[in-house]
């Protein structure tokens, strides 16, 4: 038998062992096919999703957990289309990921052949950047280009597109290089020092300040030092969706979560702060309300790695181009310099302030022995008794934004969820990904019944890929956060928002996909099922939570309202 | 709203010019003109866009984001060269043609075809000499017209600081 000569597919699996891939997250099909021959004989573990969509967010979950980029295939076509969701939810929540998709030969490009998509055209709005590959030569370089575009500055997803016959070409390997990107320049920089003075001065004279915490916190690597700066600072931290476990929740600084859902303290406190330190932020929304009416008082300082956040909503006094970690740093050096050897500021009037907004607004609810079980009452349960050691995976809805109130996080990486794009469907081929990467770590994906009727499929790539997670389906019958919009806004006139509670029948379905079953619909029940769930180690666990279907998720600023109105809860509507 | 033009230096590479007009309708900007070329440093197009936009930061940011683009220019008119090309056909018959032919001359429009019912024009120049040469010609009728887009430079002045790949 003679050798088979080294080809595109070759090069291409070389190149992801070389970028240190450890695993993928795919399907195969047509034209990825010749990828899939090679990597039987690769050490790169290939997790085989049900659909492409799961296995795109599986990649996500993988890379929010390790901060290292994520790896989908998928072939063409609709394996490509499948995987847009996806690229854009990684786009939106800046995760470091890499696609790949086959494409059909390149004689047949154009011709409408069979599964043939303008993948590369498709993805140019929901990627960081995109390749479509013409040579098998250029696979070591564009791989390379992938992972760096894909890693560094703000991070987000990149997509390779590879015809068949380039996958099928004769090539060789060659150590890659960057050579092919002269206009690709990331800021790394720890920020402008006369930036990183003149931030020190406003913030050491503040007599409110605060620190608003983004996501690009936790793509930086830098909660140590933002521990250590705001510490230093003296300065009371919020933390964003995207930012939960940036910041410990239960540091005495902390104020928990701003914007739609955060809670009264985070919000008010950024309405009444005169300087807004925000790191690794982009002032959404959903945490701003009404931009005309957001912090009004407050003097902006603006520390961010992508230079077009900076003034896109918010014109900050202060803009910071850089690299959170490094400029955090920065600004602790400055600070201990310019302050010698004078105490910190104490700012004793404000933290009073905020200690008696946390006393008189807190986060609340009311759990009946009798039931129903509240979705808050569960997850408050959850963390209770794992001591709130596990990564927490979640979907778009109520289910999500209670899950963020309510775990207290400790430390970066154990919040997985889908901000900016509100990917309903997330959390199971989320928490998938997460639970590959970190096989030893207890990873939870709490998901509403409507989220899980998206995707839980994919409990059939956990079992029979050996990914033990564990996921409570918080069943209120329908959709419970656009049901919350209706009641409030439409006059409680219900439309298609329910579900149903008897279809499916979660246990069963559960049982069906080689995963463990279980029900909980009293509140006195709830430890024992815990219990019984954290004791199964060898194969996914599936809760499904009875919950109250008429519980409304508060605080709540209504959408494109002032955050100075803040509905705490029924009383206030 | 301002117009504004823009000198982009963009890599020589396919799909280049879909990512960036893809970026304008992504972000909901209007492009009034664009015009796209190879510079004289192999590898590199420029691209000269004429947006509608208030302002122009945001718009230079998300340029700048792109991977394939090296180098944003924003060009006050005051400071740039500007040029379109235009090919005019203009209505005249035995009577009128030689007043036709010898007010395009004036403005250094160049015959490039003739029938029995019109005369064919090719001329460039700044859009202001364009729209004059129009006005002019508008009385005889216009037949038929198409512009490029419009293509700018730096005035010499501020060239030094910006000499194509030496950014």
């Amino acid at each position: 038998m003679t050798e088979k000569p080294y080809t595109g597919s070759n090069s291409l699996l070389e190149s992801l062992e070389h970028e240190g891939v450890e695993t993928i997250f795919g399907v195969p099909g047509g034209a990825i096919l010749p990828a899939y021959d090679p990597l039987l004989d690769s050490p790169i573990r290939h997790v085989l999703a049900r659909h492409e969509q799961g296995a795109g967010h599986m990649a996500e979950g993988y890379a929010m957990a390790t901060g290292r980029v994520g790896v989908a295939m998928a072939t063409s076509g609709p394996g490509a289309t499948n995987l847009i969701t996806p690229l854009q939810n990684a786009k939106m929540d800046s995760t470091p990921l890499v696609a790949i998709t086959g494409q059909v030969g390149q004689a047949a490009i154009g011709s409408d052949a069979f599964q043939e998509a303008y993948t590369t055209g498709l993805a140019m709005h929901c990627t960081k950047h995109s390749y479509l590959v013409t040579d098998a030569d250029e696979i070591p370089d564009v791989i390379h280009e992938a992972f760096h575009i894909a890693s560094t500055g703000r991070p987000g997803p990149v997509l390779v597109d590879i015809p068949k016959d380039v996958l099928n070409q004769e090539t060789s390997w060659s150590t890659p290089t960057l050579a092919g990107l002269p206009g690709y320049k990331p800021p790394s920089s720890e920020g402008h020092p006369k930036q990183i003075k003149a931030a020190v001065t406003m913030l050491e004279t503040a007599e409110r300040p605060v620190l608003y915490v983004g996501g690009g916190v936790i793509r930086a690597g830098a909660a140590a030092e933002l521990l250590a700066f705001a510490e230093t600072a003296n300065v009371p931290v919020v933390t964003t969706l995207m930012a939960r476990g940036a910041f410990p929740d239960n540091h005495r600084l902390a104020l928990g979560m701003p914007g739609m859902h955060g809670t009264y303290t985070a919000t008010t406190a950024i309405q009444r702060s005169d300087v807004l330190l925000a790191v690794g932020a982009r002032f959404d929304d959903r945490v701003t309300g009404d931009v005309s009416a957001f912090a009004p008082g407050a003097s902006v300082i603006h520390v961010d790695v992508d230079p077009a956040e900076i003034g896109k909503v918010r014109n900050p006094e202060i803009p910071i181009v850089g690299d959170a970690r490094l400029v955090l740093r920065a600004l602790l050096d400055r600070l201990n310099s310019a302050r010698g050897d004078a105490p910190a500021p104490q700012r004793t009037a404000w933290f009073d302030q905020l200690g008696l907004w946390k006393t008189d607004k807190p986060l609340r609810y009311e759990q009946r022995d009798e039931g129903p079980i509240k979705t808050q009452f569960f997850i408050e349960r959850l963390h209770s008794l794992t001591g709130g050691d596990a990564i927490i995976a979640a979907g778009v809805g109520q289910h999500q934004m209670w899950a963020s109130q309510f775990w207290g996080f400790r430390k970066p990486g154990t919040w997985i969820n889908s901000g900016g794009l509100g990917t309903m469907g997330f959390a199971v081929p989320a928490a998938i990904g997460a639970k590959a990467a970190c096989p030893d770590e207890v990873v939870f994906a709490l998901d509403g019944d409507g989220c899980f009727q998206m995707t839980f499929q994919e409990l059939i790539t956990a079992s029979t890929e050996d990914i033990p997670v564990k996921v409570a389906v918080f069943n209120n019958g329908g959709y419970g956060m656009v049901k919350q919009w209706q009641n409030l806004f439409y006059g409680g006139r219900l439309s298609a928002v329910n579900l149903g509670t008897t279809v499916p029948d979660y246990p069963k379905l559960a049982e069906a996909m080689g995963c463990v079953g279980l029900r909980v619909d009293s509140p006195g029940e709830v430890d024992s099922v815990i219990d019984k769930a954290m004791a199964v180690d060898d194969r996914p666990v599936v809760i499904e939570v009875v919950t109250d279907p008429e519980e409304m998720c508060f605080p709540m600023v209504p959408a494109g309202g002032s955050n100075d109105v803040i509905v705490m809860g029924p009383e206030d509507l | 709203m301002s117009q504004h033009t823009l000198s982009v230096i963009v890599e020589d590479k396919p799909g280049v010019l879909a990512r960036v007009s893809a970026m304008f309708s992504n972000r909901a900007f209007n492009i009034h003109s664009l015009a796209v070329g190879p510079t004289h440093v192999p590898g590199r197009s420029h691209i000269t866009v004429v947006v509608d936009a208030p302002e122009l930061e945001q718009l230079k940011k998300q340029l700048h984001k792109l991977v394939n683009v090296i180098k944003v220019t924003e060009l006050a008119s005051s400071d740039a060269l500007e040029s379109e090309v235009m090919i005019a056909r203009i209505s005249c018959d035995s009577t009128n043609r030689g007043e036709v032919g010898d007010t395009a001359g004036l403005f250094g429009a160049r015959m490039i075809d003739l029938s029995t019912d019109s005369i064919t024009f090719e001329l460039a120049g700044t859009p202001e000499h364009l729209g004059s040469f129009l006005e002019h010609m508008r009385p005889y009728g216009v037949i038929d017209l198409v512009k490029s887009g419009r293509v700018a430079m730096k005035k010499l002045s501020d060239m030094a600081r910006t000499v194509v790949g030496q950014s």
